[in-house]
C-alpha cells in the first residue's frame, strides 16, 4: 500500500465496506451488474403497483356511473398510475438494461464512474418511497371553498393532478394538501437520478470502449442507450426548472403559473411538454435497440441497414424536441404553430417508418427461430406499428382536436409504451435471462406468457381506440349510461385481468427458472455481440482480459465466414473458440481491479427525501437532518480511501 | 406449435373483425357522426388519415406474416443470405412516406386556417368555465344561461371562451373539435349546426374531481323557435302567486342562502356576476348541474340535499334544509321557466 494511500485513510471514519454477500453488499455496491439487477427488481415491484393501480381504475371503469371508487380516489390513482409507469417503471427499467449491459457491449469492467452509478439508483429508489410515501403522510382535498360529502380516504391522498400536472388545477388553491408537493418533489428527486445517469452514460460511451470498438461498431442498444443520455441530459433540466416553479408556487406564493399574479397556465404546459416529448422517445428508444438486437440473432441475419438505424434513432431523438405543442392543439396557439407543430409531428413517422421497414428488411429471407425473446420482438414490431399510425393521425391537428384527451389518446400511448415499450423490455429480458442468472428460463410458460399478453393487450387497448372516437374523455372518474360506451369498458377491463394473468405466468417462470431452470450455456442464442463471449452468469470482472474489435457484430465474425453465396460458414475453430472463451473468462491470468464498493451515494440520496420533506412540513430539523446526510455523503465520497480489490490473485498467492 | 400458432392467428382475424365491425351506436358524444361543415371537415380528414393508415397497417402486418410463415426455421433450412442492406429499397422506404405524409399535409393545413378564421356574420356567445359546469352569455341579446347552449341552426356562431378559475376545455364532438378555456386569456371556436338538434358537450381537459361531470348541452332550434326562446330568457323571472307552495319556495331560495351564489332576474337585484348558475329560467333547462344530472323532483331533491354527494367538490354547500324546505323550492324552481 503506498504512502498517500495510508495518509487518506485517517480522513476517513469509515473503512471501506468489503461485504461481497448479503444486503450490505446491495447497498454499497458499485458494481454495474448488480445495480442494474436491483434496478430491474425495484422497477418490477413499482410495475406490480402500477398494475394494481391499473386494475383498480378499470373496475371503476367497468360499467356506467359505477361507485367502486371516488372522485378523488379515481383522481389519485389515475395520477399515479402514470407517474408510476413513467418514471418508476420504464425508465427504470430500461436503466436496468443500461447499467447491465452497456459496459458488456462495449467491453468495460464498469461505466466510467461507479460510485455515480449507485448514486444514480439510491436517488431513484429514494425519490419513488419518497412518492409513494404520499399514501402514509399525504394529503389532498377539494378546491379551497369546495365540498366533499365523505373524507378522503388514504387511497385518496395521493396526488391527484395528472401526472402532467396542469396548472392551475395542481395548484395550492385548487389542490390543496400535501400530495401535489410530493408529485412535484418526487419527480425533482427522480429527475436527478436520471441526469446524473445520463452523463455517466455518455461518458462511458465515449471513453470506456474496448480497444477497435468504433462508433460504428457499436451494437444499436448502446447506440440507442447513447441517444437516450443525451435526451435525458437536454429534457431533464426543463423539467426541473418548472417543477421548481411549481413547488415555489406551491409553497412561497410566487404565481409563475398562476394568473392572478400575472403568471401564464400555458407555459407550464409547453415546459411540460418540451420534457414530456422527448421523454417518450426516452421510454422507446431503449426498446427500439433492444429489439435490433434480438431481430439479427434470431434470424441469422445482421441487421438491415445499420447505418440507417443508428441515424434514424438520433433523428427521432433530434426532431423529438420540435414536436412538444401537438399534445397542445386544443390550446390558443396560433394556426401557424398549429401548422408547423402538425408538420414536425408528420416528420417524425419517416425516421420511425425507416426503422420499422428496416426491421423487416432483417426478418426477411432470414431462419426465423421462434423463440420468446424473438415472439416479443416481432410482437413489438405488429404493436408498434398500430401506435406509430394513430400517432400520424394526431399530426393531422383538426382532427387531433377531436381526439386530443380521449380515451383514443390513452390507446394510441399505450401502443406506443406497452405495446412498444414494455414488449421491447420483455423480449429483452428473456434474451438476457440466461447471461445474467446462468440459467434458461422455460421456453413453454414463456410463449404462454407471450401469448395471453397479445390477446390481454389488445382486448384491453384494441376498443380504446373506438371508445375515444366515440366521446370518452380521459381522465374520467364516471360516465353516463346513454353515451353507451358501457359494453367495450367491460371488454376493456376483462382485458386488463388477462394481461394480469400474464404477468404473473411471468413471473413464475422468473422465480422458478432463475432456482430450478437448466444451465445456459455461454452462447444460447448463437448471438452477435460481445457480451456474449463471457461466461453466463457474467462473472464479476466482466471480461477477463479487455476484449479487441474487429468488426461490426464481431463475436459473429469469430465464429462465421462468408461462403461465395454470402451464406455464413461456421468455422471450424468456432466450437474450440467458445470453450476457450468461457475457460478464460472465467479463470482471469492477471490482477483485476474492481472499483470499490461504498456506503456514500447511498447516504448523500438518502438525504434528499429529508429535504423534500423539509419544504413540505416547513420544518428546519429535517432540512438539518438532509443536509447533513448530504454533507456526510459528500464529504464522505470525496474522501474516501482507494483500496485495490483484487480478483484472479490466485497464482500469485 | 404450428396448430398453436394457427389457431391464434386465426382468433387475432376475429378479434379484428369484432373490433371494426362492433360500432357503438348512438353515441351522443361521437367524434365521427358531423353534424355541421366544421364537424365535417375534420371527419373528412381523419377518413382519409384513416384508410391510409389502414393500407399501411395491412402491408406491415403482412409483411411481417409471410415473412414469418415463410422465413420459420426448418430442419434442412439453409443457412441465410447476409444481407447488410439495400441503400435503393431504404431510400424507396424514407421518400414514399415522405410523399404520403405530403399529400396529407396538404389538405391538413388547408383545414387548420379553415377552420381558425372567424365566420361572417357569426353569432357571438361568450362561454365562461367553471369547477364544474359551463356558463353562456349572449352579450347581443343580455342573456345570461348555464348548461344548455341554444344556438338558431343553419348559423355561423362565434364562442369567445374564458375560464374562471382551472382549466376547462368545451368539447361538442358533433358540431366541432375541443378548445381549451384559459383563465386570463380568450379562446375562440366556431359552431354551426345543419339542423334542430340536441347535442352533448363535454368538459375535455382535467379540471379537478368532478372533471367527469362537467357536461353541457348544445341545442339548436330553428330560427323561430330560436327568436322564442331568446324572448323568453330576456324577461325577468316570473313571481309565484302569494300563498302557494311556489311563494314559499321563493322565500327559502330568499332566506337560506341561495342568493349568495345565485341570481333570479327580478327578484333579488344585484349588479355584476354571482359564482354559480343564473336561476331565472331554470326550469326551462332540462339538465342541471353541469348537465350531470335530469332536472326532475327526484334527481334535484338529491342535489339539493348534498350537493358534493353528486358533484365532489362543488363549491355548492349542503344548506341543511330540511324535507319540506326542499319540496317547496323545487316547487318554486318548476316555476322559473
Amino acid at each position: 500500500m503506498s504512502e498517500d494511500i495510508k495518509e487518506k485513510r485517517f480522513l476517513t471514519v469509515f473503512k471501506r465496506p468489503s461485504s461481497t454477500e448479503g444486503i450490505w453488499s446491495w447497498i454499497t455496491t458499485v458494481d454495474h451488474k448488480k445495480i442494474g439487477i436491483m434496478y430491474g427488481y425495484a422497477a418490477f415491484f413499482f410495475l406490480l403497483l402500477g398494475g394494481l393501480e391499473a386494475l383498480i381504475l378499470r373496475i371503476q371503469l367497468a360499467k356506467p356511473d359505477n361507485d367502486f371508487l371516488s372522485a378523488a380516489e379515481y383522481n389519485a390513482m389515475f395520477t399515479m398510475h402514470g407517474t408510476t409507469m413513467v418514471f418508476l417503471v420504464i425508465m427504470p427499467l430500461s436503466a436496468a438494461f443500461f447499467n447491465y449491459l452497456l459496459p458488456l457491449q462495449i467491453g468495460a469492467r464498469d461505466v466510467a464512474f461507479p460510485r455515480l452509478n449507485a448514486l444514480s439508483y439510491w436517488l431513484w429508489i429514494f425519490g419513488g418511497l419518497f412518492l409513494y410515501s404520499t399514501f402514509i403522510f399525504g394529503s389532498a382535498g377539494a378546491p379551497q371553498g369546495g365540498y366533499l360529502a365523505e373524507e378522503i380516504g388514504w387511497l385518496g391522498n395521493a396526488p391527484n393532478g395528472g401526472w402532467f400536472g396542469y396548472q392551475p388545477n395542481a395548484s395550492f388553491k385548487y389542490s390543496p394538501g400535501t400530495a401535489m408537493d410530493y408529485w412535484a418533489l418526487g419527480l425533482q428527486i427522480l429527475g436527478v437520478s436520471s441526469l446524473v445517469s445520463a452523463f455517466n452514460f455518455i461518458t462511458t460511451i465515449l471513453n470506456m470502449r474496448a480497444k477497435g470498438m468504433r462508433l460504428m461498431r457499436m451494437p444499436v442498444f448502446t447506440w440507442m442507450t447513447f441517444a437516450v443520455a443525451f435526451l435525458l441530459a437536454f429534457s431533464l433540466p426543463i423539467i426541473a426548472i418548472a417543477l421548481f416553479f411549481v413547488t415555489f408556487d406551491r409553497q412561497f406564493g410566487t404565481t409563475f403559473f398562476l394568473t392572478e399574479g400575472g403568471g401564464d397556465p400555458v407555459l407550464w404546459q409547453h415546459l411540460f411538454w418540451l420534457f414530456g416529448h422527448p421523454e417518450v422517445y426516452i421510454l422507446i428508444l431503449p426498446a427500439f435497440g433492444i429489439v435490433s438486437e434480438i431481430l439479427p440473432t434470431f434470424s441469422k441475419k445482421p441487421l438491415f441497414g445499420y447505418a440507417a438505424i443508428v441515424f434514424a434513432g438520433f433523428g427521432i431523438a433530434f426532431i423529438g424536441f420540435g414536436v412538444w405543442a401537438h399534445h397542445m392543439f386544443a390550446s390558443a396557439i396560433s394556426p401557424v404553430a398549429q401548422a408547423g407543430f402538425g408538420l414536425s409531428t408528420m416528420v417524425i413517422a419517416v425516421p420511425t417508418g425507416v426503422k420499422i421497414f428496416n426491421w423487416l428488411g432483417t426478418i426477411w429471407g432470414g431462419k426465423l427461430n421462434l423463440k420468446t425473446p424473438m415472439l416479443f420482438a416481432l410482437g413489438f414490431i405488429a404493436m408498434f406499428v398500430i401506435g406509430g399510425l394513430s400517432g400520424v393521425t394526431h399530426s393531422i391537428v383538426p382532427a387531433d382536436t377531436q381526439q386530443t384527451d380521449t380515451y383514443y389518446i390513452v390507446a394510441h400511448f399505450h401502443y406506443v409504451l406497452f405495446g412498444g415499450a414494455m414488449f421491447g423490455i420483455f423480449a429483452g429480458l428473456y434474451y438476457w435471462f440466461p447471461k445474467v442468472w446462468g440459467k434458461m428460463y422455460n421456453e413453454k410458460l414463456g410463449q404462454l406468457h407471450f401469448w395471453l399478453m397479445m390477446i390481454g393487450f389488445n382486448l384491453t387497448f384494441g376498443p380504446m381506440h373506438w371508445l375515444g372516437l366515440k366521446g370518452q374523455i380521459r381522465r374520467t372518474w364516471v360516465y353516463a349510461e346513454e353515451t353507451n360506451l358501457g359494453f367495450w369498458n367491460m371488454v376493456v377491463t376483462i382485458g386488463v385481468f388477462v394481461i394480469a394473468v400474464s404477468i404473473i405466468i411471468f413471473m413464475i417462470n422468473w422465480i422458478y427458472s432463475k432456482r430450478k431452470g437448466p444451465e445456459a450455456p455461454m452462447d444460447p442464442w448463437d448471438a452477435r455481440t460481445i457480451e456474449w463471449t463471457i461466461p453466463s452468469p457474467t462473472p464479476v470482472w466482466n471480461f477477463s482480459t479487455p476484449p479487441e474489435i474487429e468488426n461490426l457484430d464481431d463475436f459473429w465474425h469469430r465464429k462465421y465466414d462468408e461462403d461465395e453465396e454470402g451464406r455464413p460458414v461456421r468455422k471450424d475453430m468456432a466450437n474450440q473458440l467458445l470453450i476457450d472463451l468461457e475457460s478464460d473468462g472465467l479463470n482471469p491470468k492477471e490482477h483485476i481491479e474492481l472499483p470499490n464498493p461504498s456506503y456514500f451515494p447511498f447516504i448523500l440520496a438518502s438525504g434528499l427525501p429529508f429535504l423534500g420533506y423539509a419544504i413540505i412540513y416547513r420544518s428546519l430539523a429535517l432540512a438539518g437532518l438532509g443536509l447533513l446526510l448530504l454533507l456526510i455523503g459528500g464529504f464522505g465520497w470525496a474522501l474516501e480511501p482507494i483500496e485495490e480489490e483484487e480478483i484472479g490473485d490466485v497464482e500469485d498467492g | 406449435m404450428k396448430n398453436y400458432f394457427r389457431s391464434t392467428k386465426r382468433l387475432k382475424l376475429i378479434l379484428f373483425l369484432v373490433f371494426f365491425t362492433a360500432c357503438i351506436e348512438n353515441a351522443p358524444l361521437d367524434s365521427l357522426s358531423p353534424e355541421g361543415p366544421y364537424a365535417r371537415t375534420i371527419d373528412d380528414l381523419f377518413w382519409l388519415t384513416f384508410w391510409i393508415a389502414v393500407a399501411i397497417f395491412v402491408l406491415v402486418q403482412t409483411v411481417l406474416l409471410v415473412a414469418v410463415v415463410l422465413f420459420r426455421d426448418k430442419p434442412g433450412k439453409p443457412e441465410p443470405k447476409q444481407i447488410h442492406g439495400n441503400v435503393k429499397l431504404e431510400l424507396l422506404w424514407t421518400v414514399i412516406p415522405i410523399l404520403i405524409l405530403a399529400s396529407i399535409a396538404v389538405p391538413t393545413v388547408r383545414a387548420i386556417f379553415d377552420l381558425a378564421k372567424e365566420p361572417a356574420d357569426a353569432m357571438k356567445v361568450e362561454v365562461i368555465g367553471h369547477q364544474w359546469w359551463f356558463e353562456f352569455k349572449y352579450p347581443d341579446y343580455g342573456i345570461t344561461t348555464a348548461n344548455i347552449l341554444v344556438i338558431p341552426e343553419d348559423t355561423p356562431i362565434r364562442l369567445e371562451m374564458w375560464s374562471n378559475d382551472v382549466m376547462h376545455n368545451f368539447w361538442v364532438p358533433k358540431l366541432n373539435g375541443k378548445r381549451y378555456l384559459v383563465p386570463g386569456q380568450l379562446t375562440y371556436l366556431n359552431l354551426y349546426a345543419d339542423n334542430a338538434g340536441e347535442y352533448w358537450a363535454q368538459c375535455g381537459e382535467y379540471c379537478g374531481l368532478s372533471h367527469s361531470k362537467m357536461r353541457a348541452r348544445v341545442i339548436s332550434l330553428n330560427n323561430g323557435d330560436f327568436n322564442d326562446w331568446v324572448k323568453n330568457e330576456q324577461k325577468d323571472a316570473l313571481r309565484p302567486n302569494e300563498g302557494t307552495l311556489a311563494a314559499e319556495g321563493e322565500q327559502v331560495y330568499l332566506n337560506s342562502g341561495c342568493t349568495q351564489c345565485h341570481i333570479v332576474n327580478g327578484v333579488w337585484d344585484v349588479q355584476g356576476d354571482r359564482i354559480a348558475p343564473n336561476l331565472s329560467h331554470v326550469a326551462s333547462r332540462h339538465v342541471l348541474g353541469g348537465a350531470s344530472f335530469k332536472n326532475n323532483p327526484e334527481d334535484l331533491s338529491k342535489w339539493l340535499a348534498n350537493p358534493a354527494e353528486i358533484k365532489p367538490g362543488t363549491f355548492m354547500p349542503n344548506l341543511e334544509l330540511t324535507e319540506d324546505e326542499i319540496v317547496a323550492l323545487i316547487e318554486y324552481l318548476g316555476t322559473l321557466k
